[in-house]
């Protein structure tokens, strides 16, 4: 096996594939990755509550792209979990001894060499684990620009820390070899998928309706305190755990000119461009919030709710041509 | 978002770290720049990271007045709220709201310190001390 080489990406579970998935031999992008994976996304859950502000998530699940990469690529990834952090903390120098890498889903509030304000938290941060010296495990976290190291006793409270989307010391790794697959097979259907899940999600609080459902709530504020810290929540989603709403489709753009350089499938590039318009959209909306926070500007709620529900526009007819650039996809 | 636009503002939350973010580069193609961040993140972080700070501000003046015990002021100082220690410590957040009155607090038997400490990442003597 060769050296393992860290790489920085701007979202932890797509940069943890990616580099998995190099290192066992076939080389992948962070935003092929994540677009095979179909991992773009919006969704609006009230009813996840982080200090009593709602979760909005911009791409799916945690574990979704290991899980889905897994599948089409074929290398044999095992999980594993653990009731007792003893056994886990274990079970993981056993597998470094063995030469394996190593990922891990982790709180982020208990690993040390996170910058102090960045540390809340959020329980499905994916990082890799490439060895050992000691007492300290030599850390590739993909959102870091270079390697990192952290101590047994903060590694084993980070996986084992506890509550909404505990990683129970997840951990998991390759068994076998990724296969070189049908780019354009798979590309085609990554492209279906995550047009089906953001146009015809039969939820209220998913894809476009999603964005709709939260323009409505936004518009229902009032201007006071509670107000600013939920928008400014909406915005710290976005920009800044785990890349965040614009940060994703510009990901997911990336992903697009990739797989029409690839497969020489031109209709990708216009829809590339088309996404990073989408992106800055975003990107203007979180600038408005975020200088009605600041007291810049006087706080309207009904024109964000204005601008998230011209986003939704945007996102339809950007997924809805997506989908018909699949369909019409002959592959 | 142009590569020649992405943030270097040097936000103050990322502590001197860069994020990597897609931007497009002057070919057309979509690349990873390494950003010093962007005042609006700085922004929503600080406001987040301020609310808790005012949370455990307020806690430690209830604690020193006598109403409230020490260890609300360290659970918004470990960020969390109720809902999350309860969910950390496995204790039910009614307990853990009896806990908040200092008379019942001074009486926690060690077991429970220890519970506690564990949890917000203490030793147990300091789970009895606000400084």
């Amino acid at each position: 096996m060769p050296p393992f080489v860290h790489a920085h990406a701007s979202h932890c579970e797509s940069g943890v594939m990616s580099s998995l998935v190099r290192h066992h031999g076939l080389p992948m992008s962070e935003a092929m990755a994540f677009g095979l994976a179909s991992a773009i996304l919006f969704a609006y859950l009230p009813f996840m509550r982080i200090n009593g502000l709602p979760l909005v998530a911009y791409r799916i699940a945690p574990r979704g792209i290991i899980r889905r990469l897994n599948k089409d690529l074929g290398f044999g990834m095992r999980f594993e979990r653990f009731r007792d952090p003893a056994e886990g903390t274990r079970r993981l120098d056993q597998l470094l001894d063995e030469g394996k890498l190593v990922g891990l889903q982790t709180s982020v509030f208990w690993l040390p060499y996170f910058p102090p304000d960045l540390r809340f938290h959020f329980n499905a941060h994916n990082l890799l684990v490439y060895g050992r010296e000691g007492d300290e495990y030599l850390i590739s976290d993909p959102v870091a620009e270079s390697v990192v190291r952290c101590a047994r006793a903060d590694l084993e409270k980070a996986r084992f820390a506890k509550g909404m989307l505990a990683p129970k010391g997840l951990l998991y790794y390759a068994t076998g070899k990724p296969s070189s697959p049908d780019w354009a097979k798979l590309g085609k259907r990554a492209l279906g998928r995550a047009a089906d899940t953001m146009l015809r999600t039969p939820l209220p609080f998913v894809g476009v309706r999603g964005i709709r459902m939260l323009a409505w709530q936004v518009g229902r504020l009032a201007d006071d305190a509670h107000a600013r810290l939920y928008v400014g929540n909406i915005v710290r989603m976005q920009e800044e755990i785990g890349t965040g709403g614009a940060g994703f489709r510009f990901l997911y753009a990336s992903f697009l000119q990739e797989l029409a350089e690839r497969t020489g499938y031109r209709p990708l590039e216009g829809l590339a461009a088309q996404l990073v318009e989408v992106g800055d959209r975003w990107r203007e909306f979180a600038l408005a919030a975020a200088r009605m926070i600041r007291g810049r500007d006087k706080f309207d709620s009904r024109a964000l709710a204005g601008q998230l529900r011209a986003l939704a526009g945007d996102e339809k007819k950007f997924f809805g041509e997506l989908d018909a650039a699949q369909r019409a996809w002959a592959c | 978002m142009r590569e020649r636009d992405v943030p270097q503002e040097g936000n103050a939350t990322l502590a001197g770290n860069r994020k990597a973010v897609y931007a497009v580069a002057d070919d057309g193609k979509v690349r990873l720049v390494a950003s010093r961040g962007w005042e609006v993140e700085e922004i929503v972080t600080r406001q987040a990271v301020q609310d808790l700070e005012r949370l455990a501000q307020d806690a430690r003046a209830r604690a020193l007045a006598g109403l409230t015990s020490p260890l609300e002021v360290h659970m918004y100082r470990a960020r969390m709220d109720l809902a999350l220690l309860s969910q950390t410590t496995g204790l039910w957040r009614w307990r853990i709201r009896r806990h908040f009155r200092p008379q019942v607090f001074a009486r926690l038997s060690p077991a429970l310190r220890q519970r506690y400490a564990d949890a917000l990442g203490l030793t147990p003597e300091a789970l009895g001390r606000i400084d």
